[in-house]
């Protein structure tokens, strides 16, 4: 159904005349221009498509606009403030959590979920919630390691 | 006129400074290079600011030369890292490359940039000599700045020795390189030159190029390889509000500036299929294409094999059978096109941008001048962007709609258009005498070639045969397009090798590392294999020793890489669990520490996938997975412990990173699981059912 939408993006209300049952990434990646969120299988199976909703990682190929109405979506974009990166955004950098970089903002989204609910999560818990996202240059080592050291920073058990 | 310039307008174009070019042989096949002198394929330029730029071809797909050549470059000119940077990629910027595979970047273009940086920093010396007027030999570099020793306020700048400079210099001859101990940038782990653009999201791939009125296009796919289009109906999708419908020369596609609404007309539209012919399945492949296989090429001849399998006491023989499998990378195929003023530009997910400009300056029947093609950062590659056709698609639509339009596999697209690594086949038919000696070795090899497959075993008898390669033997043999992927041919030829070593080990009742060391006269694999049982904690027994150890040695882009794992095998589900590998590389001089480890960490995690779990379903040219659900890929859960150890050879230049390390994965994890459980696997992957069927055929 056509009509107006507004939500908070990245701290900012953005307000769409549109259809709310279009799909949140794809609304980000045309209409608003954010292209860091990445389409990789478009049924939720991937994780390259996560981003924040009201504090829960979501899969936005999976979430609609009407879905997002009135609440708090964050980006990739949106994490790093005042020119300084985000501790996970810094730390996948410092302990190479990286090599492509597709599913990077899609892995720093969901980690960034999770540690929102719980900020020292056990070893157990983040592979589990780390587990449906996928990186083909299987850098998952490293970015367990990075999520572990943003953890463990704020106080998280090893 | 010819499309080549010559140095000096071509140095117009590029401005002024110091500029160095880079030839690497053979400069024939490189001159189809166009605005740049034929021989070249890559340069160097210090600009009037003092800031390096390396214009190069090749691409960055993740395995991280960006940095690692930015690393060369600054060590041999003298600068820090930060004053570099990268143009890749770009067919109007940099010269003439044919690609980014095999672990060649920095083996073979690596040293000629290297040469080319030694080069500009020895004409930087000399002008410098010059200006502050003291010979070289009193002279120090560091850092950009040539300064006279003991003396360090007489100083000069490399931006201020550029001014008004138009030097240019070829390299051809070997350049004296910074030697290992002198090394600053070099064998040190920078963060990665892309790390902040990827971390952020401001990191541009294919996909997310924006213009001004663009068209997302969906195409219409036939459901199998093999089915034509007999007719289709495409009223009804014209009737969605703002679609642009294109049916030319087999091209059918809708096009919308929102992705979705274009998926939604591509659903509307009513196709009918002439079937496709009937084909093998997953299983049947294999006697398929042993009907098709291509006249043997033999390789390595030596002694008689025949002789001497007659003559020994232990004869044995093994059959191996690998599936398709997928690239699978997470950023689909894609590219965007706009065609403006007779001029094609695109920017797309590929490892070949050159050859792909030449295609699509054939295929649009332009002058290859009139195209430009862009790689961004690529989102995966593995050897399955060294083609595709989504760049063309793109190109054509541009020109038929005057828009520009992007054309980005949906993950079915993508499963369905992939250059697999080839099903192929390897039998083995050896001997060995009373003191664990192989005397013979007659190796068949079926649509994987013979990458990686050369013996380091000291065997007096050799026979190799080769039924067509990994790209499909110039056959039409598969019906679904092949490939190379990582390491194309050599994770079969190293995992048929070494499981079929681990075979004759055991029946000799000795233990693999004792029965390999004691066959092997090759010091540099001797020492590799050493280290690797060393940092494993190795003790010896014979297979199996139910500890699910396993071991298993490969050579692939100039590297030597050990293996060694322990397994846990559930024995009533058939499930495998890699619980830690080891890896032994040497990989001769080390660029990045830190980049080399990442690139052995992915390529055993990787590993897992094609040796535990993915194998492409086919039926009748149809391409059964469409999506992670099916197909599935390594993930956090699958993660062994994982232990690098690079073995010290700075005595030979770089080798290859992103491949060897993977090759050993089939054989090290079939080893260990025949050592968990006293069963060997001959088929790949190694599904839960197959390993519990092979264990059942062990108890009777």
């Amino acid at each position: 159904m056509r009509r107006t939408l507004s939500f908070t993006l990245n701290d900012k209300t953005v307000r769409l005349e549109t259809d709310d049952k279009r799909s949140l990434l794809w609304a980000l990646r045309t209409d608003l221009g954010l292209t860091g969120t990445k389409y990789g299988c478009g049924a939720g199976l991937c994780g390259s498509c996560t981003v924040v909703v009201d504090g829960k990682a979501v899969r936005s190929c999976r979430t609609s606009l009407g879905d997002v109405q009135g609440r708090k979506v964050t980006t990739i974009e949106g994490l790093a403030s005042g020119g300084k990166l985000h501790p996970l955004q810094q730390a996948f950098i410092d302990h190479g959590g990286l090599q492509c970089g597709y599913c990077t903002p899609g892995m720093i989204m969901n980690a960034y979920g999770l540690l929102l609910a719980d900020s020292h999560p056990s070893r157990e818990k983040v592979m589990d919630a780390m587990e449906g996202n996928l990186c083909r240059c299987s850098a998952y080592k490293r970015i367990l390691e990075a999520i572990e050291s943003v953890s463990l920073a704020a106080g998280g058990r090893p | 006129m010819s499309p080549e310039l010559d140095r000096r307008s071509f140095l117009k174009l590029v401005g002024g400074g110091i500029v160095v070019f880079i030839r690497l042989e053979p400069s024939t096949l490189l001159a189809q290079g166009r605005g740049y002198p034929t021989d070249v394929n890559a340069y160097l330029r210090i600009g009037e600011d003092g800031r390096v730029t390396v214009f190069s071809g090749k691409i960055e797909m993740g395995q991280g030369v960006m940095t690692s050549l930015a690393q060369m470059a600054a060590e041999d000119l003298g600068v820090g890292l930060d004053s570099i940077e990268m143009v890749m990629g770009d067919t109007d910027r940099c010269p003439w490359d044919m690609g980014t595979f095999g672990s060649l970047t920095t083996r073979m273009f690596g040293p000629a940039l290297r040469a080319a940086a030694a080069e500009a920093r020895s004409v930087l010396v000399q002008l410098a000599s010059e200006q502050l007027g003291v010979p070289k030999d009193r002279l120090v570099v560091e850092k950009g700045v040539v300064s006279v020793k003991g003396e360090p306020s007489r100083k000069v700048s490399y931006g201020a020795l550029a001014r008004g400079q138009a030097i240019t210099r070829t390299v051809d001859e070997k350049a004296v390189l910074r030697s290992v101990p002198e090394f600053a940038v070099m064998g040190r782990s920078p963060r990665r030159l892309d790390g902040v653009d990827k971390v952020t999201g401001a990191g541009k791939y294919a996909g997310d190029i924006r213009l001004p009125g663009l068209l997302h296009a969906r195409i219409l796919r036939p459901p199998a390889h093999g089915a034509t289009l007999a007719r289709v109906d495409t009223a009804e999708a014209a009737k969605l509000d703002g679609v642009t419908i294109v049916n030319q020369d087999g091209l059918v596609a809708v096009l919308h500036a929102d992705p979705e609404v274009a998926e939604a007309a591509l659903a509307r539209l009513r196709p009918e299929w002439n079937a496709a012919p009937p084909g093998a399945d997953t299983d049947g492949i294999f006697d398929d294409l042993l009907g098709r296989a291509a006249a043997p090429e033999e390789k390595g001849v030596r002694g008689d094999v025949e002789a001497a399998r007659a003559a020994a006491t232990r004869r044995f023989e093994s059959t191996f059978h690998k599936g398709y499998v997928a690239h699978a990378p997470i950023e689909p195929h894609t590219s965007t096109a706009t065609f403006e003023g007779g001029k094609l530009t695109v920017w797309a997910s590929t490892q070949t941008p050159f050859p792909t400009r030449d295609r699509l300056a054939q295929a649009l029947s332009l002058d290859p001048k009139s195209v430009r093609v862009l790689t961004p950062y690529v989102g995966g590659g593995f050897g399955g962007k060294s083609s595709g056709r989504q760049s063309e698609e793109a190109a054509r639509l541009a020109k038929i709609t005057g828009r520009p339009v992007q054309v980005a596999f949906t993950r079915a697209e993508e499963f369905f258009y992939d250059t697999f690594d080839p099903a192929c086949i390897v039998k083995i038919a050896s001997a060995i005498d009373g003191d664990g000696k192989i005397t013979a070795w007659d190796y068949d090899v079926y649509f994987a070639g013979d990458r990686a497959a050369q013996l380091f075993y000291d065997v007096p008898n050799v026979r190799m045969r080769v039924f067509g390669g990994w790209s499909g033997g110039g056959s039409d043999a598969h019906r679904f397009g092949v490939g190379p992927w990582r390491a194309p041919g050599a994770n079969m030829n190293v995992w048929a090798r070494e499981s079929h070593i681990d075979v004759m080990a055991a029946a000799a009742g000795l233990d693999p590392v004792e029965f390999r060391l004691r066959n092997m006269g090759d010091e540099r694999m001797r020492r590799v294999l050493q280290e690797a049982a060393k940092a494993f904690g190795w003790t010896p027994a014979a297979g199996p020793s139910r500890r699910g150890w396993g071991v298993a040695c490969g050579i692939d882009s100039g590297t030597y890489a050990t293996l060694a794992v322990e397994v846990k095998v559930d024995r009533a589900s058939g499930a495998v669990r890699v619980e830690r590998v080891v890896c032994a590389q040497d990989m001769g001089v080390v660029v990045s520490p830190d980049g080399a480890t990442m690139q052995v960490e992915g390529c055993i995690t990787m590993g897992l996938g094609y040796v535990l779990r993915e194998e492409v379903r086919i039926r009748d040219g149809r391409v059964l997975d469409e999506n992670f659900d099916t197909y599935e890929i390594p993930r956090f859960s699958w993660l062994p412990r994982i232990e690098t150890v690079l073995v010290k050879n700075d005595a030979l230049t770089p080798q290859g990173g992103g491949e060897p390390a993977i090759v050993p994965m089939g054989a090290a994890i079939a080893n260990a699981v025949f050592d968990a459980t006293g069963a060997r696997l001959f088929r790949l992957p190694m599904t839960p059912a197959r390993v519990k069927a092979a264990i059942e055929r062990e108890r009777r």
